[in-house]
């Protein structure tokens, strides 16, 4: 059987090469956080991944209930946070708003994904 | 179609968990065993350093992402390796034969849409009474073309291809002598796009495969000679074409926290996929047939940055397929994260 603890040995050693770089970005939080129901309009949308992110091939865009754009279409990262993106926002009323997200990890690596929020009366 | 899949069945056609044919025997299985787990747990706990506590792997459609299940197979064209598939059952011939197989599957994506697959399985079998064996199982080759993805419906349809190359396993563990080919249809589909007034069940998703196994040749003959009358008898075993399906309903607290609602759950939990996967097979012609055998396995998978594991109970749903309820746990690891710049991407046609 030392045949197959040498395969595994191996394949530890292959891994442990493995390029440290950056793997599939997903959403770690987020400001509103996902389904939250907030008592004070946002003045951003922010969002978390969990890589580093190129920003000039990610977006967010919000709309609200009727399927309009309201964000201020300023997507933008953090320069002291790769990971971090968000997009401002005017002054909105209340409602259920959806936070539509894409983005593409330092690796080139494409995900995306949505959710929503509430503003309460 | 099995890179995640389970061994549990040589003597079977490949794609779907069968944990009825066990046959033989093993020395010094549980010391193997127990060097195998340290090894991996070493593997896993050397590979999670220097990985942040939220990450992912790969599987996707839209905004989904979907573990590499156990016992059935996905539809996922990806970079991938499982390393290694443990199963363990108690197989009801012959009194009661302790199989357990240990696998090694893995993936290379050639073009973004297709992939081949390469796998092997030795297999330690340990009768009720007897000397324990093990050998290694047919070579097995195989196929994928992603079809169709579909992203704000989180749906994918994939064909496939598998041969199980008969001959290049170990007879003495029930390697069949004839190749098997098994054209499959495999799906996928997350309920994301269901209506906000059924948001609790979005993180659920169903993947499954049906394929039918058709055996190179319809029947094998074999003589033994009668201890007690000194005659020849020949023995004819068929091989029928079999249907094999199954699925895997799983329900993801990944998407759960980034899709519908953050429940603001610790780590572990927060990467956690509970599953239940249903495999199956119904012989459909040649002998006398037989009903429908096959597993339920319930289980969890924790999906990481770079690899997932994942452990299942293996519950035989019928006498015919088994009276004991198996384990089978698996260490996957996602090449393409691993390597994106190598390895981890496809030969041609850029990366997805």
């Amino acid at each position: 059987m030392n045949w197959l603890c040498r395969i595994l040995f191996f394949c530890l050693v292959v891994l442990l090469s493995a390029s440290r770089v950056s793997a599939h970005a997903f959403l770690e939080h987020s400001d509103p956080s996902v389904g939250s129901k907030v008592h004070s309009a946002p003045a951003a949308v922010r969002i978390w991944l969990t890589e580093a992110i190129e920003p000039r091939f990610s977006s967010i865009q919000v709309f609200d209930a009727t399927g309009k754009q309201v964000d201020k279409k300023d997507t933008h990262s953090d320069p002291s946070n790769r990971s971090l993106l968000q997009v401002s926002l005017p002054r909105l009323g209340p409602g259920s708003y959806k936070v539509v997200w894409r983005v593409v990890s330092v690796d080139t690596h494409r995900t995306n994904g949505d959710f929503t929020f509430q503003i309460a009366q | 179609m099995r890179v995640h899949g389970s061994q549990l069945s040589l003597s079977q056609p490949r794609g779907i968990v069968t944990p009825w044919s066990g046959r033989f025997p093993i020395t010094n299985g549980g010391i193997f065993i127990k060097r195998l787990s340290l090894l991996l747990s070493l593997v896993c706990a050397v590979c999670e350093l220097g990985v942040t506590s939220h990450a992912f792997g790969h599987g996707f459609a839209g905004a989904r992402f979907f573990p590499a299940t156990l016992s059935t197979d996905d539809p996922f064209v990806s970079d991938e390796l499982s390393l290694p598939t443990i199963s363990t059952i108690r197989t009801p011939d012959d009194g009661g034969t302790r199989e357990t197989d240990i696998s090694v599957d893995i993936a290379k994506r050639i073009t973004p849409q297709f992939a081949i697959e390469i796998g092997e399985t030795l297999s330690v079998l340990n009768p009720h009474e007897g000397q324990t064996t093990n050998g290694f199982g047919n070579l097995e080759l195989g196929g994928k073309y992603q079809l169709l993805k579909n992203g704000p419906h989180e749906a994918i349809v994939s064909v496939g291809l598998d041969v199980e190359i008969g001959g290049t396993g170990s007879s003495s563990i029930g390697a069949d002598s004839f190749s098997t080919w098994s054209p499959a249809i495999l799906f996928g589909k997350g309920f994301g796009d269901l209506p906000e007034a059924l948001r609790s069940l979005k993180p659920i998703a169903l993947t499954g495969v049906a394929a039918i196994a058709i055996p190179t040749s319809a029947s094998t003959r074999s003589i033994t000679v009668n201890d007690q009358t000194r005659e020849r008898e020949i023995e004819i075993e068929r091989h029928p074409d079999v249907l094999e399906w199954g699925f895997a309903l799983e329900y993801s607290v990944i998407y759960l926290q980034s899709q519908v609602q953050d429940m603001h759950l610790p780590a572990p939990v927060d990467r956690l996929i509970p599953l239940v996967e249903f495999a199956m097979e119904t012989p459909l012609n040649r002998g006398p047939g037989g009903p429908t055998t096959g597993t339920v396995n319930p289980g969890v998978i924790w999906a990481g940055k770079y690899f997932q594991v994942g452990m299942e109970a293996v519950i035989p749903i019928n006498e015919h397929t088994g009276n004991n309820v198996g384990v089978i746990s698996q260490l996957h690891f996602f090449l393409d994260d691993l390597f994106p710049h190598t390895i981890g991407r496809p030969l041609f046609g850029g990366n997805k």
